[in-house]
């Protein structure tokens, strides 16, 4: 999986140009959410796309493929994600923008009731090639209702797919291979990376969901990280490369299903493992990740696992407490350096 | 209808500060002093006021992301709300909520919730309150054009018409929601259309003209009082801003649509009608002009020189007993 193509781009163009290429290549594709476009119907004005999607990451779509398959909604979570499980359910492959993830609270029964289940209730008759891309997270001073994260919640659903890209490279490769999937896939986007830049070919690719990368290999310890996280991990690792430590970084990538193989190999090899997410810590991902482990390569571990989350509180306003809420990578190089003194 | 100098006064008085409260806060958005999303209402102040005017303290009102005005016309203090969206330990929630999050249960306002339509069922639960309490309190359910298409909208007042509560839900029609236009996005040619699929009243009437909202308010809240259950008020308005600071809003609309709002100015409008009926209100309305506009300075001084909170308030308030699980 090396990137041949050095042209760099944006998270946010990545994501355009993978639904542009999706949408060209298969007509049963289609984009709805609200504001997509925005100013929907007003051609008559000359107005086709006053947004372009919330942080213009549809921009340019309805210009290019019409109205038909670039659908603004009314505010009707919970509608619209149930239209496009019917529009699955009979040959579209719908691609759905839900603004924030916390409005996953508005559709979450279409999700978890539909989505999930029906293949499996109705004997494997149907299936729901459905795809949802939302974005996530704190450190914008969005405060408690719109920086949720919900990716933990989602991989505990028996019938969902979950991916978190951690740069546009992987962003394009797993989006696409969302859209062709045929299972439903939330394709969950943390605000951060948005306008982060780095090099994309050009071309389709799609990255295979359920394996997770290794960024950078070393082997005194093993931190994980999760979409932007994962930047935070290699910001770490720099610090503590320059102290000595060689650590090896899992990008995890796919949380269902989750790639626990290459998590565990890297365990029996550096024998210390930190987790980093920027999720709530109770029921979520990195405490999985760590069961797993306990379970599975507990002979190899030299340390206990450590977690570095977000405390277990809703996502606070105030700009010094939204700060201490949120990993970084002052604290992983903390409680790194903690583990390796316990020896 | 004959109004008192004193309502007429706390109408001009409760639209100002709510014009002045927001524009003074967009300067501070600009200079970065402010987080997240900032939604100015301005251009709305009638809505909230002339519905307000005819609530008490005992009375409930639940509000959205675009909630000043609703959170100043239930007499929320400004300073306190100043230092919420300033992220300051002072703040109304100790600044943990911000713009979107402002709430003061001590004066029945439930908080502006961001959820789009979520907080409306507040303010049907706050009315089955009072029905058990067999008080004759009322509640308000501010909420968008927008909101109105979301399925709790519909079920929110499907239970408060079968249980006849005393609720009244006030749209706040401003005719788009982000960027979407309302006629895009709305079935019905009036959102008042709804209410007769829930059994109640339902109006359309002039969101720009505050006696308009006043007098349609009380025929709604009137109804509440006496028993007679839940109605739909739409109050067509307009905001002149973008949906939150740093949108563009002629994006979505036309310049000639937005001067044609700007025109009928509720506050200008309020003031010619003032002149008309009520000469002595009129007079004064200088003095209260300086009056606002002292009390907004003295807001943002507040929220400049309060403190932020200690990292010990990220953990509190998670559960009333139970100190939840802190990591790191
Ligand atoms: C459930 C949900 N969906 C989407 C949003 C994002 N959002 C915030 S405000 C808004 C528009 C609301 O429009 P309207 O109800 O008309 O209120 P207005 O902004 O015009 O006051 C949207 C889509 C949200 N906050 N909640
Ligand atoms: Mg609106």
């Amino acid at each position: 999986m090396t990137v041949t193509n050095t042209r760099q781009i944006q998270y946010k163009d990545a994501l355009i140009e993978s639904l542009t290429q999706e949408m060209q290549r298969d007509p049963t594709v289609f984009v709805m959410g609200e504001d997509i476009a925005g100013g929907a119907g007003r051609a008559h004005l000359g107005i086709t796309e006053a947004w372009g999607g919330p942080f213009g990451l549809t921009k340019g779509l309805i210009q290019q493929f019409g109205p038909s398959r670039v659908r603004d909604t009314p505010i009707s979570e919970g509608g619209f994600l149930g239209t496009a499980i019917g529009a699955a359910l009979t040959g579209f492959r719908p691609v759905i923008d839900l603004m924030y993830m916390d409005f996953v609270g508005v559709c979450f029964d279409q999700l978890i009731s539909n989505a999930a289940k029906i293949r499996y209730m109705m004997g494997g008759q149907a299936k729901v090639p459905l795809t949802i891309f939302t974005r996530f997270g704190a450190g914008t001073g969005n405060a408690a209702q719109h920086s949720s994260i919900y990716y933990g919640i989602l991989s505990h659903i028996p019938g969902l797919k979950v991916v978190v890209p951690s740069d546009p490279y992987t962003l394009k490769g797993l989006l696409l291979s969302a859209i062709r999937d045929d299972d439903p896939v939330i394709v969950c986007n943390d605000k951060k990376l948005i306008k982060m830049s780095g090099a994309v070919p050009d071309h389709p690719y799609t990255l295979p969901i359920g394996e997770s990368r290794i960024p950078l290999e070393g082997q005194d310890l093993t931190l994980v990280g999760i979409g932007y996280t994962t930047q935070l991990c290699l910001e770490a690792a720099q610090t503590l490369q320059s102290l000595g430590v060689k650590p090896e970084v899992v990008d995890l990538l796919s949380l269902s299903p989750l790639d626990k193989e290459t998590v565990l190999q890297s365990v029996r090899k550096t024998n210390r493992l930190v987790i980093v997410d920027e999720d709530t810590p109770r029921c979520g991902i990195a405490t999985d990740i760590a069961a797993i482990v306990v379970d599975e390569a507990f002979d190899f571990l030299d340390a206990p696992i450590k977690r570095v989350t977000a405390p277990h509180t809703p996502v606070p306003y105030s700009k010094p407490l939204e700060d201490h809420y949120l990993p970084s990578s002052e604290k992983i190089v903390r409680i790194t350096k903690e583990l390796l003194n316990r020896l | 209808m004959e109004l008192s100098n004193q309502t007429i006064l706390w109408l001009y008085k409760t639209m100002l500060t709510t014009r002045c409260f927001e524009e003074r806060l967009i300067e501070e958005a600009s200079k970065g002093k402010t987080r997240g999303s900032i939604h100015p209402s301005v251009g709305q102040e009638a809505v909230p006021a002339g519905v307000c005017a005819h609530l008490a303290m005992s009375d409930y009102i639940s509000s959205t992301h675009r909630g000043h005005g609703h959170a100043i016309a239930k007499g929320v203090d400004v300073n306190e709300m100043m230092a919420e969206i300033f992220g300051k330990s002072t703040g109304i929630c100790k600044g943990k909520g911000g713009s979107v999050h402002i709430a003061d249960f001590s004066k029945g306002m439930l908080g502006t919730i961001g959820i789009v339509g979520a907080g409306v069922p507040l303010a049907v639960g706050a009315a089955l309150s009072s029905t058990l309490r067999q008080n004759d309190s009322v509640s308000i359910a501010f909420f968008g054009d927008g909101a109105a298409n979301q399925g709790i909208l519909h079920e929110s007042m499907n239970l408060a018409s079968i249980w006849k509560l005393p609720v009244v839900f006030v749209c706040e029609n401003n005719q788009y929601a982000d960027a979407t236009p309302v006629e895009y996005a709305t079935s019905a040619t009036n959102i008042s259309d709804r209410a007769a699929g829930y059994n109640m009243p339902g109006w359309t009437i002039d969101g720009m003209n505050v006696l308009a909202v006043y007098d349609a308010a009380g025929v709604a809240i009137g109804r509440a009082r006496a028993g007679q259950g839940p109605s739909l008020l739409e109050c067509k308005t307009y905001r002149y801003y973008g949906h939150f600071f740093g949108d563009n809003p002629l994006t979505y609309r036309l310049k000639e649509e937005q001067e044609k709002y700007r025109e009928q100015d509720p506050i200008l409008q309020f003031e010619n009608d003032m002149q008309l009926s009520y000469p002595k209100c009129f007079a004064s309305r200088k003095r209260i002009r300086e009056e606002v506009t002292t009390s907004i300075e003295k807001a943002i001084e507040f929220a400049y020189s309060s403190p932020y909170g200690p990292i010990t308030d990220l953990y509190d308030d998670v559960y009333v007993n139970y100190a939840g699980l802190e990591t790191l």
